[in-house]
């Protein structure tokens, strides 16, 4: 399946946005892990900023700057928003206030706690009434979004803001969940080759699959890519900041495979 | 208000419910739950659970400290996973669908499914439980393989043994009424062969004490559409459908998703949009991916969850797309709002009605709300129904509204 990739948004340590991560990527400039800054994206209220969990933010962060890149109208695109577990902070929070006599939980620590909180803002925030969703798939999860994603670009005929984030949970939830660092990625796939597009990716979903999933050469961004799920899309990046053609091979479940054949336009 | 509910999709191919089941307070399996609204029994009944001191009445499946799953799946155990797996062993599912894995291979059926709080309740006990020194939880909590959201999904797919694309929705309310329109589109798309759609939740406190503290849970069974409503009644379920294309020559006479619409309110996380925009949006996009007419629908299944708002606004919203002729009620008087199952439920509930000609009534309501426009019905009565249109609503303004019919 063909999609063009017209916006990218990316939000982790050390890669603060797609055109100051590009180079780092493409292996042109090296890879400092610097301590990560709370995300403040100017899309939301200031008052939904400050109401809003880390996970929000870094979602929210990384779809604003692809929607920007890409140059579309948020009201024109349908959004899938991934994330393997959702805001482990709240989860953390309501599971401690239920622990404790009373259990007198807020509401609105409870309405943020649903898994589809972050696609939820990004609606209030644009006042896009087109469908969204919010889905996981464990470690699988960025390809799983990506075939949701995909799929919903071929049948509406619509572009799509595609955003995998997932946020490390504190203590004790941690030691049980281990993401190593946050990651957030945002991606405006379009039905059209438009005069923002990147790159095309002609996509196959493949359920059983022997070939090896791709990886980062640079040792740090391995890490961070093995240890947070919507890093997964590493290799993805990597190939569109490299402006070459290439095959990339991401992991789905099991022996599930998206194999991505990527060809830049600049 | 001026956005189109254009079709996105012009190319629809109907997709069969082969085979479908239903796990809920009325009982185990599709026949327990006709029963049930056929006689007008509601299982309903006063909140007991040992995690929830509440005076409130709730939705409970029987039985689940009884359930053992698969030895090489026990890994997976927890509440919800059990209501899972009782769900999987009703109405010859786990058949239907090892006949269909025969037939396609276990790579080309797809597994989507909807969960809102997968099995949490693990992890509120893992809390209850952690070490007073270290603070760490219980060395035997597993995450993964109960609280994660995709767990229900990972634990389905294993019992089913069907390695095709698989993923969990979670849209509070909605996620198993959008599993139906995302595999619609994979079938659509050729990505798979069949679909395993539906939806597991089961009760817990993270629901029971937040629906609470929003003031959202009635003392008494809930009252959908009544002058009196004052609340939800939480209920749990499991749900399960195998979905394949009709063009299949293996397709017979059955139900068939015709059509299903998305929207999102873009308004507030847990109260509806004043007018009903994204529920509108959602009915009409439904309508149109159809091909049908608003008086093509003979009954519609309200998301109805009795609190005063959504009530208020669901009824609006219906009103200003079908007008007050086209016959509705909601259902959860007699499961309870059973949250990320509630789709799925209730779009076997709209099998139902189309299979065995049933129009329910609005269970417990005994006065319509006066300021009410669209029509309530409060006698239920065995008919011809052919065409069912499904509404699910959840919190984040998400709304996926599904129409099912007769495949001829």
């Amino acid at each position: 399946m063909l999609v063009y990739l017209d916006g990218v948004g990316l939000c982790a340590p050390g890669l603060t946005g797609w055109s100051a991560s590009r180079e780092i990527l493409a292996g042109h400039e090296p890879y400092l892990k610097v301590p990560f800054i709370r995300p403040a994206p100017t899309i939301l209220s200031p008052m939904d900023r400050r109401r809003c969990g880390n996970t929000v933010l870094l979602a929210l962060q990384a779809g604003q700057e692809a929607i920007e890149h890409a140059e579309v109208d948020p009201h024109d695109v349908n959004t899938v928003f991934s994330s393997s577990d959702g805001d482990m902070e709240i989860i953390h929070d309501l599971c401690t206030t239920l622990a404790q006599p009373g259990c007198s939980v807020s509401p609105t620590r409870f309405h943020n706690s649903v898994h589809n909180a972050a696609v939820g803002y990004w609606g209030i925030a644009t006042g896009s009434q087109q469908a969204s969703t919010s889905l996981t798939c464990y470690d699988a999860t960025f390809v799983a979004g990506l075939i949701e994603s995909i799929v919903q670009v071929a049948e509406g005929c619509r572009p799509v803001l595609y955003v995998a984030y997932d946020w490390p949970p504190p203590p004790p939830l941690h030691a049980k969940r281990p993401l190593a660092a946050a990651f957030g990625v945002g991606m405006l796939l379009s039905p059209q080759c438009t005069d923002r597009s990147i790159a095309v990716l002609d996509i196959d979903i493949l359920n059983t699959c022997t070939d090896d999933v791709g990886t980062m050469d640079n040792a740090q961004l391995e890490v961070l890519r093995r240890g947070n799920p919507s890093a997964r899309a590493l290799p993805l990046l990597a190939a569109v900041a490299r402006r070459k053609s290439d095959i990339v091979i991401l992991e789905h479940l099991d022996s599930g495979r998206a194999k991505i054949a990527v060809t830049t336009h600049s | 208000m001026h956005q189109s509910a254009h079709t996105d999709n012009p190319r629809l191919v109907p997709a069969l419910l082969s085979a479908y089941t239903t796990v809920n307070a009325l009982g185990r399996g599709v026949d327990a739950t006709y029963a049930a609204l056929r006689t007008q029994c509601s299982g309903l009944r006063q909140c007991n659970l040992p995690f929830a001191k509440l005076d409130t009445y709730v939705g409970e499946v029987k039985g689940l400290d009884d359930v053992c799953l698969p030895p090489n799946l026990s890994h997976f155990d927890c509440r919800n996973n059990r209501l899972a797996y009782l769900g999987l062993q009703q109405n010859g599912f786990e058949q239907a669908v090892a006949r269909a894995r025969e037939r396609h291979g276990p790579n080309r059926i797809a597994v989507i499914l909807g969960t809102s709080t997968s099995g949490v309740l693990q992890t509120e006990d893992a809390y209850r439980l952690h070490d007073s020194v270290t603070g760490a939880l219980p060395e035997s909590f597993d995450f993964r393989y109960t609280h994660n959201f995709f767990s229900v999904a990972d634990f389905v797919r294993h019992v089913l043994q069907l390695t095709g694309p698989s993923y969990v929705i979670s849209t509070a309310c909605s996620s198993s009424a959008k599993v139906f329109a995302s595999a619609q589109r994979l079938l659509n798309q050729g990505l798979c062969d069949a679909a395993v759609v539906g939806g597991v939740d089961s009760l817990c406190a993270t629901s029971l004490y937040g629906f609470s503290s929003l003031e959202l849970v009635a003392r008494e069974p809930c009252r959908p559409a009544d002058t009196c409503r004052n609340g939800i009644s939480i209920g749990e379920a499991a749900g399960f459908a195998l979905l394949q294309r009709t063009e299949s020559d293996t397709a017979g006479d059955g139900i068939v998703l015709l059509g299903a619409g998305e929207s999102s309110d873009a308004y507030h996380m847990s109260s509806p949009h004043p007018e009903g925009i994204g529920a509108i949006l959602a009915m009409r996009r439904a309508l149109a991916h159809a091909g049908l007419e608003p008086h093509d629908i003979e009954y519609i299944n309200l998301h109805g969850t009795a609190s005063k708002i959504n009530d208020a606004v669901e009824d609006r919203a219906v009103n200003s797309v079908f007008g007050d002729k086209t016959p509705c009620s909601s259902t959860k008087g007699w499961t309870g709002h059973t949250l990320g199952a509630a789709g799925i439920t209730e779009a076997i509930i709209a099998a139902i009605c189309i299979q065995r000609g049933l129009i329910p009534a609005s269970l417990n309501t005994t006065q319509i709300d006066p300021t009410f426009t669209s029509r309530i019905v409060m006698n239920s009565s065995e008919q011809p129904v052919a065409c069912v249109m499904s509404n699910s609503f959840g919190f984040g303004g998400n709304n996926c509204s599904l129409i099912f019919g007769m495949n001829r």
